[in-house]
């Protein structure tokens, strides 16, 4: 047995060092990487997480209406997307937020340029209950005892309701950690704190949305184009408790009335020129703008699109 | 795993006559050997060069000093994408995979091992057919379909049935993943019944054994290897099971104090989170890492059967 073992673990050492050195072969086999093709224009584009899901449909889209240009989307986070744009390695900086002051410095310091902003969407996070729940609405400050780590509300009386069926639990439906959703609820709502483990977290806002329908006790958030009127209900969200709740609609989202909602925006250095200035105008066009609602968020309202 | 001692004899007579064929024939004969043989041992490459791959993008993570392995065992906090506080414990997910596999078991195992008694021993040969052909058609629903059942169907059935406050858990996790594993125990238990030679069941009757007796005297402890193999192949399907657990479970990252709790398992997570979690970051390597712990458990599982059946043999 011993022996066998000695014999094992020798063939399994060989075995390490012969599959290492193959592998480094492989790596500097592959590492160059050739020049573009003279004939196509690459677009670097890079940032927000939410984004990026919409960034792709736009280059897949774009790609019908100007063949020879190839837009290389990748994610990274709104900040990785400004701090890659400040330092001029990308034409386009997808984010979530608006660039702070220091920032815009940096970049002119680095660059000469002045950063120029585009809105190209909108994003409201509606908050879903199960239809049946008697609760209509809700402020941040509650949203974040709720999911917040270390927040105290568990049971739904606690907010002053009582649940058709005897349910009393809050079942909080969240999304998995690498949703761009999930970040700006984190960033919007619980103030950047973490989130309070042991939600079920869904893998899509679809899904989000379909748990809460079946569930009477449950809490969630996803986009408000998930939302199943008759199933579920979107609440009204109010910033402090006290204050007026708004609705999530295309309008309270556009001005910005509904407390977490957002512009989506591109960042370019200084004003965009070339294959770049195309590809934003035809984001801001009606082609472009379809593809954001289709996406689930919301699109600029007719009078601020490109013709 | 036969007995090996006729086999001399027949190699013997095989090398007599083939010394009388041309050249042609034997040339061809020695490469179709040498093909299976690479077939053979190319199981060990795979394995070996699967394990190293995992290794080696995990690799960074495990030894920087960013990362603390019993934090990443024993800790329940879950927190790949924190702003604040990054923290990867994995203890949460490895205790929702053993629940979730250990509940399939009790319930698939019992059932299993039953249907593979009653369709080998007890049942006439139209029904035979009938119930194999309908285990198989089972064993070919895909995961995904699975799961769809536990998220639409089962967890309403469970929300209504025990007044659970949600209905993805583990009791919704464990039925779907133990009728998946099901068919498997059914046809490879069944066949390790098949595998026990009549004489037994012969010299059994012969003695006056009831039918039970028979079957529980002496068919189980004749095919104990064979139906453990089969036991373990359900569990390795439970362990690996993806897509229908992720669906099913609840995926919330919490140590489980009951089967209405819900959970996320090991595997659920990597499916979940990898695909966006930024090539070369921490959260990826670790993400890895949680492959090569899966990995190790079931290396664990199948080491602790080979050690169980060889202790079988023993006696």
């Amino acid at each position: 047995m011993n022996q066998l073992a000695a014999r094992g673990i020798r063939f399994a050492v060989t075995a390490i060092w012969g599959g290492a050195a193959a592998t480094c072969l492989l790596l500097s086999g592959c590492g160059g990487g050739g020049t573009d093709e003279a004939d196509t224009v690459c677009i670097q584009n890079k940032g927000s997480d939410t984004m990026v899901n919409v960034a792709q449909a736009w280059a897949e889209e774009y790609r019908a209406v100007a063949p020879e240009v190839d837009v290389e989307i990748s994610g990274g986070g709104s900040g990785v997307g400004i701090a890659a744009l400040i330092k001029g390695a990308i034409d386009i900086a997808n984010a979530s937020r608006n660039m702070k002051p220091e920032e815009i410095e940096q970049a002119k310091r680095n660059t000469g340029k002045e950063p120029r902003e585009f809105i190209v969407g909108h994003d409201a996070l509606a908050i879903y209950v199960h239809r049946d729940n008697p609760l209509n609405e809700i402020s941040i400050d509650q949203l974040a005892d709720i999911f917040g780590e270390g927040g105290k509300t568990t049971k739904w009386s606690e907010l002053g309701v009582s649940i058709p069926g005897g349910q009393d639990e809050i079942v909080r439906v969240s999304r998995q950690s690498s949703s761009g959703t999930y970040e700006f609820f984190r960033e919007h709502v619980l103030n950047k704190e973490d989130f309070k483990l042991g939600s079920r977290d869904m893998n899509g806002s679809k899904e989000v949305v379909e748990l809460v329908a079946g569930t009477p006790g449950a809490i969630g958030y996803s986009g408000m184009g998930y939302n199943v009127p008759g199933k579920v209900k979107m609440l009204k969200v109010a910033t402090r408790k006290g204050e007026p709740a708004v609705e999530p609609s295309v309008a309270s989202a556009l001005d910005k009335r509904y407390p977490v909602a957002r512009s989506l925006l591109l960042y370019t250095l200084g004003e965009p020129s070339g294959e770049t200035k195309a590809y934003i105008d035809w984001i801001l066009s009606d082609a472009g703008q379809k593809v954001v609602e289709e996406s689930g968020y919301v699109p600029l309202p007719a009078d601020m699109r490109h013709k | 795993m036969t007995d090996p001692s006729p086999q001399p004899t027949a190699q013997f007579s095989f090398a007599v006559r083939s010394a009388r064929r041309p050249t042609l024939y034997v040339l061809a004969e020695r490469s179709l050997t040498a093909l299976i043989y690479a077939c053979g041992i190319s199981a060990i490459f795979f394995v070996v060069g699967i394990f190293l791959f995992v290794f080696k993008e995990a690799a960074p993570v495990l030894f920087s000093d960013r990362f603390s392995l019993s934090q990443f065992l024993f800790s329940e906090q879950w927190y790949p994408t924190s702003e604040l506080n990054k923290r990867y414990g994995v203890l949460a997910m490895t205790a929702g995979t053993f629940s979730v596999t250990a509940l399939a078991m009790m319930i698939a195992v019992p059932f299993g091992l039953g249907a593979a008694i009653f369709i080998s021993e007890f049942c006439g040969p139209r029904l035979r057919e009938t119930l194999k052909i309908t285990i198989e058609l089972l064993a070919a629903i895909p995961s995904v379909v699975w799961g769809f059942i536990g998220l639409t169907v089962m967890s309403k059935l469970i929300v209504q049935l025990t007044g659970a406050p949600v209905g993805v858990n583990i009791l919704n996790g464990g039925i779907i993943l133990a009728l998946m594993s099901v068919p498997i125990i059914v046809s490879i238990g069944e066949d390790a019944l098949k595998a026990v030679p009549d004489s037994f069941r012969e010299a059994g009757l012969a003695l006056g054994a009831t039918r039970w007796q028979l079957v529980w005297r002496v068919l189980l402890p004749a095919a104990k290897n064979g139906l453990l193999a089969a036991v373990l192949l359900g569990v390795g399907r439970a362990v690996g099971e993806t897509m229908a657990v992720l669906m099913a479970t609840g995926h919330a990252v919490q140590i489980p104090h009951g089967i209405l709790d819900s959970v996320r398992t090991l595997t659920a997570n990597i499916a979940a989170e990898l695909g966006e979690a930024p090539a070369g970051s921490d959260h990826y390597r670790v993400l890895f890492l949680i492959g090569i712990l899966l990995f190790t458990i079931t290396f664990v599982v199948n080491l602790a059967a080979d050690m169980a059946v060889r202790g079988i043999r023993k006696k």
